[in-house]
């Protein structure tokens, strides 16, 4: 995969991304001969274009967009992009100004990506500078980790799918992003928006809250402070000045507010959009509380659909706490222990989320592997990453076929489908762990290079 | 000795007497209030294009209002009183029915066909006249009276999932219809029996003495229905208790061994009858309940302009001229009994010939001079039944199982061109279609792709359909419905509409046993409001009007069913809940074991620097806890002065995690007991 990366890397920014954009315009214009809109991976009944189309249907026929079992999504998205997925341009394709609109998601995604990642690396280096590790760790050969994340996200096959098979998670995607580069850039409004409206649009970015709080509180990419105090200890000078800014509650403060803001906000624009509809509690009930029960059981490449298709009803509800939970069991240590990386544990939390959520598609997982992008410099160590590509490539191929001969052949079984669903789940696990073993490690070689300097000073 | 008797035979006498007064007494009430409990029954034949025979029996029971003689009943069933005053049922009609009514054959613009004609299954709908909300409750409690009445799977219509609330679209046209169909119940002689023990005489006399099991059922069709009215609880209109009407339709293939012997060369004729050769059986006696009990047979439009009557040349005089004699020896067939009244239809607009009824009184029949009719045809006849407008059909479409689309496609027939001049006024004819859809939930239709077809040619939904009801589907709750009048051009030839849907996927409970058969979508009502079948008689005198006659009267908009869609689903390995269930948790164990010991895993020199620690130090949990306040305080970590106070530190702390676990596991009691 790193290699991919640096290769990728070495091309020209502007070219690649040209590129991307021209690709995804030409797989728009062959919508009827792809029908991406309706595969399993892309369209969730969260993110499914059909369903969005069937909600504004609805409104417009003034009948609660939430009145039947299929849409699930935001009043908000409806109001935007609801008109879109009846216009028609005569002689274009059905839905080209919907397509364009998830283009223009994606490109404007990548270019966060791309800034943010620019903040990552000018931080990585202020903190290395602080440590004086700049000579040892040689700077020069850092690869441009922005440009990198960003290509990977526009050029990833998850994310051209997921944007010209029409579903709605490129717009997810880009306020999960904004929500990271707000807080990159200490742009407090910025990122509580984008923190709101992610919340508000898939439920499971509220727990980036605590990395957004990190990077907020401490910045970006500092290094551990007893890390800093045991490098000076050994010198015995302590310069106040280097010292890493201590975590200062002042911008989460300000953070918080804006947050209660925009949040109000969206609340009263949902309940004004649903006013006649039955209000906000309905809003929740299908969208969040669709998200939480797992109710739709229609095949995508989670896990959890077969299990609760298969589970007996009596434990439905114990195993649906199991799961969810699970999510919340492992932010705590994390935060614990990557505290000093805000962004990497939004990306580890990212990944779970999309490993572990009720409804996952290739959009969520497109987002995670474009931030990997940023800790290409820190992550180059990484254990089973040629095995982690051959597996996405392998599973990315094998799962529609076992789709199709299960769903359209019927001479396959739904077993071999879900086969392929646990060993997606399974190579992000194994991403996920391997990632933070990584990281851990990296952590561990500029401790070590900090304990062991002065020895071999003075030997 | 005779002393003592006498005194009890006068009591007797006395008692007697009583009692034939009291008798006489209650009969002149009834005489005078003229609400008595009636009781007629009717057979009607109709010789059907396709060589074979329709045989509609028409029961109507009818009680006087509750009021006015309590809850006795002397003919009527009390069954059916009891649940029309417990549940207070206004209507009510549930029909259970076994093969498909052929619309192109059998015809579809009769009083017989667009009210006998039923959905395959069960279908029962029901209006009541309670406050709305308590109409699904009251749905809910019938269901399962039926259910255990006509022992049938009636009470599966309980759940929400599978009844749903027509609008407007549905005949009865009021909020508190309730409609429920089961496509795939199987109707036997099980549903029939209790049905005929509604009856007075059951099926031990009269005309229910023809219900021959095995030739009823050995036929291409065969509906049993029973239509219940009552006025009973409703304060406006007329009081006129409750009507029950039962009436069973089947379609049989007259036994015409005879006849091919005879015409083996001649395929067109038709079989030639008698009631003896289909049913079996014949009438020995009408019940002696019943009001009235008459056999007709009709003889419809189309085959009376075919049949060459002497003088059908009179043209519209002609029902002057058709006296008995000459009606009913014909060159071209031949009844066996003389019939004792003859009715001609009252000339309609509709058609150019009318159709001929031919009435015989079982009356007379005895034990030793059992009544029967047959019907002997002498040279071949051909002719069509009158169709509906638009001869309805739909299908589906797609393969896989993944989504597919249903498509109602409607289609003319010849017979629309009749009544083109008669409608077009202005010029501008137009037709109305009302559709009623029900789909169940696990059919996840998406309304906003509904698109409309006119002589094969895309049209704007908005051009044709004129108004248009939907209630979408909510998962394991509700059906979706769809209601929709389309206007049509009068010249169109075909029209469909069409409609997509994604195929729900189920728990594994909620699949039936034989899972892989597939789902059925009931029927689609295709209704044409503008047009209604009703056929009236010339009739001599009003007082005898006989219930079915009154029936065909009846103004009823024609209305045909569709075929059931039979929907395969992909089915989950029915074998595998455990498995999957170990084997996902193992993954999540993976996922969540492995993580936590990455995250908390040390490097050796790590290991080694924290055992120099503790070795200089008193432990290394006492280390680990102060450094864990020392972080909580957000202070340095400062060297720990005694011993002594370290432990007292550590106790204190282990006692408040003593408690607190124990204060949990108090709660936890406390709160699950």
């Amino acid at each position: 995969m790193e290699k991919v990366k640096k290769k990728i890397g070495s091309f020209s920014f502007w070219n690649w991304v040209i590129a991307s954009i021209i690709f995804r315009l030409i797989l728009i214009y062959f919508p009827k001969n792809l029908n991406l809109s309706s595969r399993p991976e892309v369209s969730t009944p969260l993110t499914s274009f059909r369903r969005l189309a069937e909600g504004y249907w609805l409104k417009q026929s003034s009948m609660s967009p939430y009145a039947g079992s299929m849409y699930h999504g935001s009043p908000l998205l409806l109001s935007l992009l609801g008109p879109l997925t009846i216009k028609r341009i005569e002689g274009q394709p059905n839905h080209l100004l919907y397509s364009l609109v998830s283009v223009i998601a994606d490109v404007v995604s990548a270019m966060l990506i791309r800034a943010t990642g620019k903040n990552l690396r000018l931080a990585s280096l202020r903190s290395l500078e602080s440590l004086d590790l700049v000579k040892q760790i040689k700077v020069s050969e850092f690869l441009f980790s922005g440009d990198i994340a960003a290509l990977i996200y526009l050029c990833n096959p998850f994310t051209i799918v997921a944007c010209v098979g029409l579903s709605t998670s490129p717009i997810e995607n880009m306020a999960v992003i904004l929500c990271l580069y707000g807080a990159c850039s200490r742009l407090i409004p910025l990122a509580a928006f984008g923190w709101v409206i992610a919340t508000h649009l898939s439920l499971y970015p509220a727990i980036l809250i605590i990395p957004v709080i990190f990077l907020l509180g401490c910045g970006p990419d500092s290094p551990p402070r007893k890390l800093f105090l045991q490098r000076h200890q050994q010198k015995e000078v302590l310069n106040q000045s280097k010292l890493p800014p201590h975590f200062s509650w002042g911008p989460i403060i300000h953070f918080a507010f804006w947050a209660f803001l925009w949040s109000v906000y969206v609340l009263v624009l949902c309940g004004i959009s649903l006013k006649q509809f039955g209000g906000l509690w309905e809003m929740f009930k299908s969208t969040y509380g669709f998200i939480l029960t797992v109710e739709d059981l229609s095949p995508n490449i989670g896990v959890l659909w077969y299990f609760f298709a298969e589970v007996f009803e009596f434990f439905r509800n114990f195993f649906l706490i199991v799961f969810h939970v699970n999510i919340l069991f492992m932010i705590l240590p994390l935060a614990i222990r990557l505290r000093h990386r805000p962004c990497y544990l939004a990306f580890v939390y990212v990944t779970i989320c999309s490993m572990l959520k009720s409804y996952p598609s290739v959009g969520d997982s497109a987002l995670y592997l474009g931030l990997l992008g940023w800790f290409v410099n820190e992550l180059a160590d990484m254990q089973f990453s040629l095995f982690l590509f051959c597996g996405y490539v392998g599973v990315s191929l094998l799962s529609p076929v076992m789709h199709n001969l299960w769903i359209w052949r019927g001479t396959g079984n739904a077993n071999f489908y879900f086969a392929t669903a646990m060993v997606y789940a399974c190579l992000q696990i194994v991403l996920v762990v391997e990632g933070v073993s990584a990281m851990l490690n990296h952590d561990r070689k500029l401790r070590n290079l900090i304990i062991s300097r002065p020895q071999d000073a003075k030997s | 000795m005779v002393l003592l008797q006498r005194p009890h035979i006068l009591l007797l006498l006395i008692g007697t007497h009583q009692f034939l007064q009291c008798w006489i007494a209650f009969g002149s009430f009834n005489e005078e209030g003229q609400k008595q409990e009636e009781f007629s029954e009717e057979l009607l034949l109709k010789p059907l294009p396709d060589h074979k025979l329709l045989a509609h029996f028409h029961f109507q029971s009818s009680a006087p209002p509750s009021t006015s003689n309590g809850c006795h009943h002397h003919l009527f069933p009390k069954v059916i009183s009891q649940l029309v005053q417990k549940f207070r049922v206004k209507e009510m009609e549930l029909s259970f029915t076994q093969g498909r009514w052929n619309y192109e054959r059998w015809g579809g613009f009769d009083p017989i066909s667009s009210s006998n004609a039923k959905p395959p299954g069960v279908e029962l709908w029901a209006v009541f006249d309670v406050p709305q909300h308590h109409i699904d409750a009251s749905w809910k409690n019938l269901t399962h009276t039926l259910s255990g009445l006509f022992c049938a799977s009636i009470n599966f219509l309980e759940s929400t999932a599978t009844y749903s609330t027509p609008e407007w679209s549905f005949p009865p046209a009021s909020g508190n219809v309730r409609y429920g169909t089961l496509p795939c119940e199987a109707v036997c002689t099980e549903n029939l029996t209790p049905w005929l023990k509604l009856l007075p005489c059951r099926d031990k006399a009269g005309i229910a003495l023809l219900l021959d099991r095995p030739s009823l059922y050995r036929g291409f069709y065969h509906s049993q229905r029973l239509h219940l009215t009552s006025t009973e609880s409703s304060s406006e209109g007329i009081d006129s208790g409750i009507i029950l009407e039962q009436t069973l339709t089947v379609v049989l293939q007259p036994n015409s061994e005879r006849a091919v012997e005879v015409h083996a060369s001649e395929k067109h004729i038709q079989p030639s009858w008698s009631l003896s050769s289909i049913f079996g059986k014949q009438v020995s006696g009408r019940c002696v309940l019943a009001k009235s009990s008459s056999v007709y047979l009709l003889l419809d439009r189309g085959l009376v302009a075919e049949l060459k009557f002497p003088n059908k040349e009179n043209g519209k005089s002609a029902a002057n001229g058709l006296t008995s004699e000459n009606v009913w020896s014909n060159p071209s067939f031949e009844l066996s009994a003389n019939p004792d009244r003859i009715f001609l239809e009252e000339s309609s607009s509709h058609s150019k010939s009318l159709s001929i009824l031919y009435m015989f009184q079982v009356e007379k029949c005895s034990e030793s001079e059992p009544f029967d009719i047959g019907l002997m045809w002498k040279v071949p006849v051909a002719w069509l039944c009158q169709q509906t407008p638009l001869h309805a059909s739909r299908f589906l479409m797609g393969s896989g199982n993944e989504r597919g689309a249903i498509a109602i496609s409607l289609k003319s027939t010849q017979f629309i061109e009749g009544f083109m001049s008669a409608n077009s006024k202005d010029g501008s004819c137009e037709l109305r279609v009302d559709v009623f859809q029900v789909v169940p939930w696990y059919v996840k239709v998406y309304f906003h792709s509904l698109r409309v077809f006119v002589d094969q040619q895309p049209r704007a939904v908005s051009d044709i359909i004129e108004k248009i009801h939907v209630s979408p589907s909510k998962d394991k709750m509700s059906p979706g419905v769809m209601e929709v009048v389309l206007k049509l051009p009068c010249r169109v030839n075909t029209a469909a509409l069409t409609i997509e849907f994604d195929k729900g996927f189920l728990h594994i409970d909620e699949y039936p046993p034989d899972a892989n058969q597939g789902f059925d979508i009931p029927s689609a009502i295709i209704s044409f409001p503008n047009f209604h079948a009703s056929m009236v008689f010339l009739e001599d005198d009003s007082l005898s009007k006989s219930p079915l006659l009154s029936k065909f009267q009846e103004k009823c908009p024609v209305m045909s069913y569709t075929e059931v869609l039979l929907v395969p689903l992909t089915t989950p390995d029915f074998s595998m809940p455990y498995n999957v269930i170990t084997i996902t948790c193992t993954v999540f164990a993976l996922y969540f074991g492995s993580l936590l010991n990455v995250l908390q895993r040390r490097a050796a020199e790590e290991e080694r620097f924290l055992k120099a620690k503790a070795a200089k130090k008193t432990g290394r949990l006492p280390l680990l806890l102060s450094m864990l306040s020392a972080k909580l305080r957000g202070r340095r970590r400062e060297p720990l002065h005694s011993p002594p106070s370290s432990s007292s530190f550590i106790n204190s702390k282990l006692v408040l995690k003593v408690i607190l676990v124990a204060g949990l596991a108090v709660g936890w009691q406390y709160f699950f007991s």
